[in-house]
């Protein structure tokens, strides 16, 4: 009787394939797993619960960036821009120019308002209509407002204004999409930071889930020097451990995602009566399908992850005394 | 089927439990161990279960040197061996079933093939009508049934048991080394540890008593009785 490998070691048994019984088995110890948690369902719960919480946290800030970037996008990229002329430019050669910029596929309509008008205008607003009567001549030029077409990209848009304020006719661009780009600085700083936090959660993660099995392993001691006393493997002991941490990483996964659609629920309300005054055209982007089944696998990546810490580390010093 | 030689087993402490001890038990035979506790009876064990490993000498057992066998053949190692206990060693969050299938299923069988082999087992300790209950539930002497049926289930050819009637009177003692001798008679190799010298006697087999670590002077292999079958045959099992 030679020590042979594993399943051969009691040879006339017969198993009904090693792939089959191989399968079985863990299907039997995952279910048997998830009944040591539902035995003790108040404990379990909390677990899952802080998981959750930890999942749901940074997968909701992700969400809030990814909506006001994408409000914030549509600000951007349609933003007018005023292009004030030389003086020098007659109404024509300014009609003209109008027409030729309208004419790039990154513009969508081109306004002149003309040297005429905009005093006319300054005249009504301002008040000094009267002291602005005894000007001789009209000291404002005719000015285009370019209103750039929607599929402009941030720095498309950025081309579009120096190629604009490059044109000999033109004096001076302005812009005011400074605060947009700050905004999405900040946006990029707080999703880095959120990153950053997330990491920290996950590394609470896995030792919160490896200190719960290192106390389920030393709640289990004596079963465990038991069965490694009739033989089985370091590998046969963790495995309930491991799918402990896998039901914990799951549900963790699952209820994290149930939480974000709670807060997105919440959230309705005061959306739909903010996209009712602005006339529509906000609506809530939720997660997509990958970024659920990305939640869900990192939860369960990081329940195996400390559930393999804990048990490899404790098992070991399980030994038959 | 166990080889002693020249064995020597001192603890971290610098006492020897075992000092150069030379021993050889046949295939089919069946041996007790005797001696005063601290005589060494459970180190034997624990060195042929390679639970300890020896300070000196080499522990043979089936044709394997202990020694060569590496830390992580060690569980398929003890697959080969039915061990028994004297506090039982049973788990009790689970019935009388698991317990006795649990060497299979660490083995790797099936758990319906693994029935097919636990019933027999159970039948041949006589407790198969308790096979759903909680061994909590059950006396000494039944918990210690269950013990040898889950150490011949997987149908060793090596078994051995540390005080397996330590806790049992008398009737019950003798039930159990009944049972332990029906398994000799099939060609399975026991060693026995014990200190119940009477019950020993009244079974007539041979024995091998211990004194501080070595063989007792007195008792030098003229002290036992021939028993059993001896043969090279491979046990048969029914």
């Amino acid at each position: 009787m030679a020590v042979t490998r594993h399943s051969d070691a009691v040879a006339p048994v017969r198993s009904s394939g090693p792939v089959s019984s191989w399968f079985g088995r863990h299907v039997r110890t995952s279910i048997g797993s998830m009944g040591r948690l539902a035995r003790q369902p108040f404990a379990s719960l909390m677990i899952i619960l802080v998981i959750a919480v930890t999942l749901a946290i940074p997968a909701a800030l992700n969400l809030v960036i990814k909506n006001a970037r994408s409000v914030s996008e549509g600000w951007d990229n349609a933003l007018d821009f005023s292009v004030y002329l030389q003086s020098a430019i007659t109404e024509d050669e300014a009609r003209g120019l109008a027409r030729l910029i309208e004419q790039r596929a990154d513009v969508a309509s081109v306004e002149l308002i003309t040297a005429a008008e905009a005093l006319e205008e300054f005249k009504e607003q301002s008040g000094f209509g009267a002291a602005l009567d005894q000007l001789q001549e009209n000291p404002l030029p005719h000015t285009l407002v370019v209103r750039p077409s929607p599929s402009n990209t941030a720095q498309s848009m950025t081309l579009l204004q120096e190629e604009v304020g490059n044109l000999p006719e033109s004096d001076s661009v302005q812009v005011d999409t400074e605060w947009v780009q700050r905004f999405h600085a900040i946006l990029d700083i707080v999703r880095e930071a959120i990153a950053i936090g997330a990491a920290l959660l996950g590394i609470a993660i896995i030792v919160i889930i490896g200190n719960t099995i290192r106390l389920d392993i030393q709640n289990r001691r004596e079963e465990i020097e038991v069965t490694k006393l009739i033989g089985a493997s370091n590998a046969f002991v963790r495995r309930p451990f491991l799918w402990s941490g896998f039901w914990y990483g799951l549900f963790g996964g699952l209820l994290a995602l149930a939480l974000v659609q709670y807060g997105l629920y919440l959230l309705q309300q005061p959306v739909a009566r903010l996209a009712g005054l602005y006339q529509g055209g906000i609506v809530v982007m939720n997660l997509t399908f990958n970024e659920m089944l990305a939640i869900l696998g990192i939860g369960v990546a990081l329940g195996l992850l400390g559930s393999w810490f804990a048990a490899s580390r404790h098992m070991r010093r399980i030994e038959p005394r | 089927m166990i080889r002693l030689e020249e064995v020597t087993k001192r603890f971290p402490g610098g006492q020897e439990a075992l000092s150069n001890l030379s021993l050889s038990i046949d295939k089919g035979e069946m041996v007790f161990v005797t001696g005063h506790s601290g005589a060494g009876k459970s180190t034997l064990l624990r060195l042929i279960a390679l639970i300890e490993r020896p300070t000196s000498g080499q522990v043979i057992v089936d044709g394997q040197n202990t020694r060569r066998v590496k830390r992580r053949r060690i569980p398929a190692y003890r697959r080969q061996i039915g061990m028994v206990f004297q506090d039982h060693k049973l788990l009790y969050d689970r019935p009388v079933f698991d317990n006795v299938a649990l060497p299979l299923i660490i083995a790797g069988m099936g758990y319906r093939d693994a029935g097919r082999r636990v019933r027999p087992a159970l039948e041949q300790v006589g407790l198969l009508h308790k096979e759903k209950q909680n061994p909590e539930t059950l006396s000494a002497g039944e918990q210690q049934r269950v013990g040898i049926a889950r150490a011949i289930v997987t149908r060793p050819k090596l078994l051995i048991a540390d005080e397996p009637t330590g806790n049992l009177d008398p009737d019950l003692s003798l039930e159990v080394m009944r049972i332990f001798r029906r398994f000799n008679e099939v060609g399975v190799t026991l060693l026995i540890a014990s200190h119940d010298i009477g019950l020993i006697d009244k079974l007539g087999c041979r024995h091998v008593a211990l004194e501080d670590g070595r063989l007792a002077p007195d008792a030098i292999e003229d002290d036992f009785v021939e028993f059993g079958i001896r043969s090279d045959e491979e046990p048969r099992w029914q």
